[in-house]
């Protein structure tokens, strides 16, 4: 076992209050998969590159293979885990990468849905292009984008209460 | 991927934060955004025992303007120069900077102060900083001094900053309003490293260069302030013959290394088509 002393985190995750001891070097991907059971932020590259691993912490789009859990102590994260309505329904993003084959393997989506959630909060009317660039930190080698880009925009509109019109290729 | 064991520093002010460095020596490291040290760390090419974290330092964030220089402090992340106004009227050629490093996430994270003292070559700030000649503050046990960022770096990822140093903030001169700027930045995708990059920042008068600075990122072991081409650029009219031969001045200093970027030949002639690419940008968005 280690001789560095571990060290107490306490942060909000999906709105409830977590509280655990942690060694400094735990990464906070790490600290959700398998100290709190939330295996919805995936490990893709480990890297930052792919972005699989985002969540929000701090309204911020953050990845999580390159942020310690230490350095997340007194955050408020939201994860993939805590996007569904309370009721249990789809939230709209969810709703749009259903509807408009956002998705294929689904190994990126919980990255792509948690970066598009906090990109539309804000810039909640995002053009093509900003919506590209908003997700150019999260790679998807199914789709070939084309979707996901739909969906983010099927959920910027049912938002705003506009009409949802283009159709999924 | 784990990073070795550290123990962990959370101080509250520059001065804790000092001490705790001074009591380690070269055992500790200032954690800033994180995202060039936690990959080495992933990596174990960097195993420091003790990591101070800046993050919890309020003094060391934001934008602000005292007479004609503005300071940014340490901590200010790309994503916060990216939304300051501030930046944005008077020295916007750091939000065009800030959009062409990494990627959305990462700029949430990475800060100002990480990116210029961290003396990674490929970071984009640092040939920025000396395009605009910043002085850098480093706070250390027996207070402040300042270093230019055209003095500050000595090769790949050693700096004139001291182990038990930090760097706190970065002030900027800001150039007369109506200044032409631009950064243009070859790269292979988003989030890449630049395979060159130029800064340009000059000011015109009657369809004359009367100032114009030109510094160039990762085409050597550190950024590069290419002096000898901002001379020949000033006083021309910006003909074709003078931008020729500021280029070939500019591509005279590089010494890049050849890599998954390209061989090195290719890259000193992209950071010659990277300046001229930012010398014309730049002259169009001057006035005068």
């Amino acid at each position: 076992m280690s001789d560095i002393e571990q060290v107490p985190v306490s942060l909000t995750v999906n709105g409830k209050k977590v509280q655990r001891f942690v060694e400094p070097r735990t990464l906070l991907i790490h600290f959700l998969r398998e100290d709190l059971n939330l295996t919805g932020p995936h490990i893709g590259c480990e890297t930052s590159h792919c972005g699989a691993c985002t969540v929000e912490m701090n309204g911020m789009s953050v990845k999580t293979c390159t942020v310690f859990a230490v350095q997340a102590n007194g955050a408020e994260l939201t994860t993939i885990e805590g996007m569904a309505n309370p009721d249990g329904t789809l939230s709209a993003l969810q709703e749009g990468f259903r509807q408009m084959h956002g998705l294929q393997c689904g190994f990126c989506t919980p990255g792509m849905i948690m970066r598009a959630h906090t990109l539309l909060k804000e810039n909640p009317n995002p053009t093509e292009d900003e919506i590209r660039m908003g997700i150019s930190g999260n790679l998807c080698r199914c789709t070939g984008y084309q979707n996901i880009v739909k969906a983010i925009q099927y959920a910027a509109a049912k938002l705003n209460g506009t009409d949802i019109q283009e159709a999924a290729e | 991927m784990i990073p070795g064991e550290f123990t962990y520093h959370r101080p509250s002010s520059v001065a804790e934060a000092v001490a705790i460095l001074v009591s380690h020596g070269d055992e500790a490291r200032p954690l800033s955004g994180g995202h060039s040290l936690i990959p080495m760390m992933k990596l174990r090419m960097a195993a420091p025992e003790h990591l101070v974290d800046l993050g919890g330092i309020a003094d060391l964030k934001g934008v602000a303007e005292d007479g004609d220089t503005i300071t940014v402090g340490a901590m200010t992340t790309q994503s916060d120069l990216i939304a300051s106004e501030l930046l944005a009227a008077k020295l916007p050629i750091v939000r065009e900077t800030s959009e062409l490093i990494a990627d959305p996430q990462i700029r949430y994270l990475g800060t100002l102060g990480g990116n210029v003292a961290n003396g990674d070559p490929g970071n984009d700030m640092p040939a920025l900083m000396q395009c605009l000649n910043a002085d850098y503050v480093l706070t250390g046990p027996d207070g402040d001094r300042r270093v230019p960022a055209r003095d500050f770096y000595e090769a790949a990822y050693f700096t004139a900053l001291a182990p038990e140093e930090i760097l706190t903030s970065i002030r900027i001169p800001v150039p007369p309003s109506g200044h032409g700027y631009a950064y243009e930045k070859l790269k292979r995708k988003v989030g890449d490293y630049a395979t060159a990059a130029a800064a340009v920042v000059l000011t015109m008068s009657g369809g004359a260069v009367s100032t114009c600075s030109v510094a160039l990122t990762n085409v050597a072991d550190t950024p590069l302030f290419a002096k000898e081409a901002g001379e020949i650029l000033t006083g021309s009219s910006l003909d074709s013959d003078t931008i020729k031969r500021a280029v070939a001045a500019a591509e005279a200093i590089t010494e890049p290394a050849s890599d998954g970027r390209g061989p090195a030949e290719y890259r000193t002639k992209m950071a010659g088509v990277m300046l001229e690419r930012a010398l014309a940008r730049a002259a169009e968005r001057a006035q005068g």
